[in-house]
């Protein structure tokens, strides 16, 4: 079970009021209409699903109902940040794995 | 290989038990396979198997990270059925139904294969509106099914609360007859013996970390213990950890990994023998020949490797389970555990070649896998035996995440992905 601290209500609160949302950053084709089959096809389906440091989308969906980022080990299960919509992530794979020892 | 028999068990209980050979070798890998299964679960083990009797393809290697059959073929409820709306699945999971029905025989090892029949809830109009279409598909297909409605339901499962108090009256059912549970360890060791009787070499403790490769194609796969272990052919079937094998090999699979739960109760006298499943309320049950309780439902929705997921999904499921049967509300649960699934957007699996030639994955079983795991193995196995796809594993292909063919299933997979 998580305590997830949500970015917008400044305060932790528990897995059950949040929804995931898949990986975050994914970023939509500027033209959509001229898109290669394979280009679409990997927008829509292809996910990174790494073993280890994962930046995902959540939403504060019985909160604050705001979609906001966390840094996560998915191996672990730790949460090494919250952070807005919008903003970049301040922990990455390349930041944490020669701590963790996790690939 | 000792052949296991009634009378045999007789006379090895006469000279006290001392006398039974080992189930299977425990080689030092060769230099050089021609084809090799990376993980030995239930699907590289049938596929291994198979690989061996129907295609006589012998010089062959199952190399496992932990120990065989010990991920999800360990972890799952062990359900098998095969009433799939769509032709491609349902030809799929019907040709491993055929499979199942003579399983025991063919490997002269009991996989305790029960057909005492499934049961998929209704629980609204909507509900009923798709039961009636599947069945209509099955029956099309070949495949078993009825649709019963609620009283019908009470005589095969006199405990379950079908009338109309709950908050989601259970308003009808498809029901097949065909489908069931088996022993899913069993199903492991059975198609493992079988596989290292006909000369498979079964390596365990042995993890991948890489792939050599030479002109876009696979040749061999490196370990720490053993090096490089050159190889033809290399199928992949490692469930929750493809994308991560996939990622070695240079490319991405359409896949996202997430926990799954179940658990048992402690053991009870019979009291529900088929097997329960709502959509709706998202709950599935059955009981073991041990007599506990067999509960599932959905998985965790964050990804996740780490074999355990989070409590309020199991209040979830438990909450479900007492809609059904409010009488087992007094059950005490024996244990919890968690398996890493590999699922796909459409709910349905990868059987597939790679951008990296002469490399197999089989994975996206998501859910659903273990009552595939015969038909699975038997379609990779010809797959790699000739390097083609067989035609039922062909429209599986991952480049259907490209051309659109998706297929849909996330109304026949049971609970929801």
């Amino acid at each position: 079970m998580f305590n997830i601290h949500c970015p917008y209500c400044e305060e932790y609160r528990s897995e059950e009021e949040f929804h995931p949302s898949g990986e975050a950053h994914i970023e939509r084709p500027k033209d959509p209409a001229n898109c290669t089959e394979e280009e679409w096809g990997n927008y829509l389906f292809f996910r990174k699903n790494p073993r280890g440091i994962h930046h995902e989308l959540w939403h504060h969906s019985i909160g604050c109902r705001k979609f906001f980022n966390i840094t996560r080990n998915t191996q672990t299960y730790e949460i090494l940040e919250t952070y807005k919509s919008g903003e970049k992530p301040t922990i990455t794979a390349s930041t944490v794995s020669k701590k963790t020892g996790v690939k | 290989m000792q052949q296991y028999s009634g009378f045999g068990l007789l006379k090895h209980a006469i000279t006290h038990h001392e006398n039974w050979q080992r189930v299977w070798r425990n080689p030092t890998p060769k230099k050089s396979y021609d084809v090799i299964i990376v993980g030995g679960g239930g699907h590289g083990l049938a596929t291994a198997y198979y690989l061996a009797k129907e295609f006589g393809i012998t010089n062959v290697a199952v190399i496992e990270k932990g120990y065989l059959g010990g991920g999800n073929t360990a972890r799952n409820t062990t359900i098998v059925r095969s009433n799939y709306l769509w032709d491609e699945s349902a030809f799929l999971y019907e040709h491993a139904m055929k499979l199942w029905e003579g399983l025991s025989q063919d490997l002269n090892y009991n996989v305790m294969f029960s057909q005492r029949g499934v049961l998929n809830l209704g629980h609204t109009l909507q509900d009923m509106r798709d039961i009636n279409r599947r069945v209509n598909a099955n029956r099309l297909n070949g495949i078993d099914g009825e649709v019963l409605d609620p009283q019908s339901i009470k005589e095969i499962v006199p405990h379950m609360d079908c009338s109309a108090n709950p908050r989601y009256p259970v308003m009808g059912a498809s029901w097949q007859p065909r489908g069931g549970v088996a022993r899913h360890d069993a199903v492991a060791w059975g198609f493992a013996r079988g596989a290292d009787a006909l000369g498979v070499d079964l390596i365990q403790q042995c993890e991948v970390e890489g792939f050599e490769m030479e002109d876009g194609a696979v040749t061999g796969v490196k370990t720490a213990q053993y090096g490089t272990i050159k190889a033809g052919r290399v199928g992949c079937v490692v469930a929750g950890n493809s994308g991560v094998v996939a990622n070695m090999a240079g490319f991405q699979l359409p896949l996202e990994s997430h926990p799954l739960q179940a658990f048992v109760s402690e053991p009870i006298k019979p009291i529900l023998d088929t097997v329960v499943m709502s959509n709706h309320v998202h709950g599935y049950i059955s009981q073991s020949d041990k007599g506990d309780l067999v509960i599932g439902a959905g998985v965790d929705s964050y990804n996740g490797y780490g074999q355990r997921g989070s409590y309020n999904t199991i209040e979830g499921n438990v909450a479900a389970i007492m809609e059904l049967f409010p009488l087992f509300s007094r059950v005490r649960m024996n244990r919890q555990w968690g398996g890493i699934v590999d699922t796909c957007a459409d709910a349905c699996p990868i059987l597939s070649k790679t951008p990296v030639e002469n490399l197999f994955f089989n994975c996206g079983w998501g859910t659903g896998g273990f009552k595939a795991t015969p038909g699975s193995g038997h379609v990779f196995a010809a797959s790699l035996a000739k390097g083609e796809m067989h035609p039922l594993a062909a429209p599986f292909s991952m480049d259907r995440f490209h051309t659109g063919a998706l297929i849909d299933e996330h109304g026949a997979a049971g609970v929801a992905h």
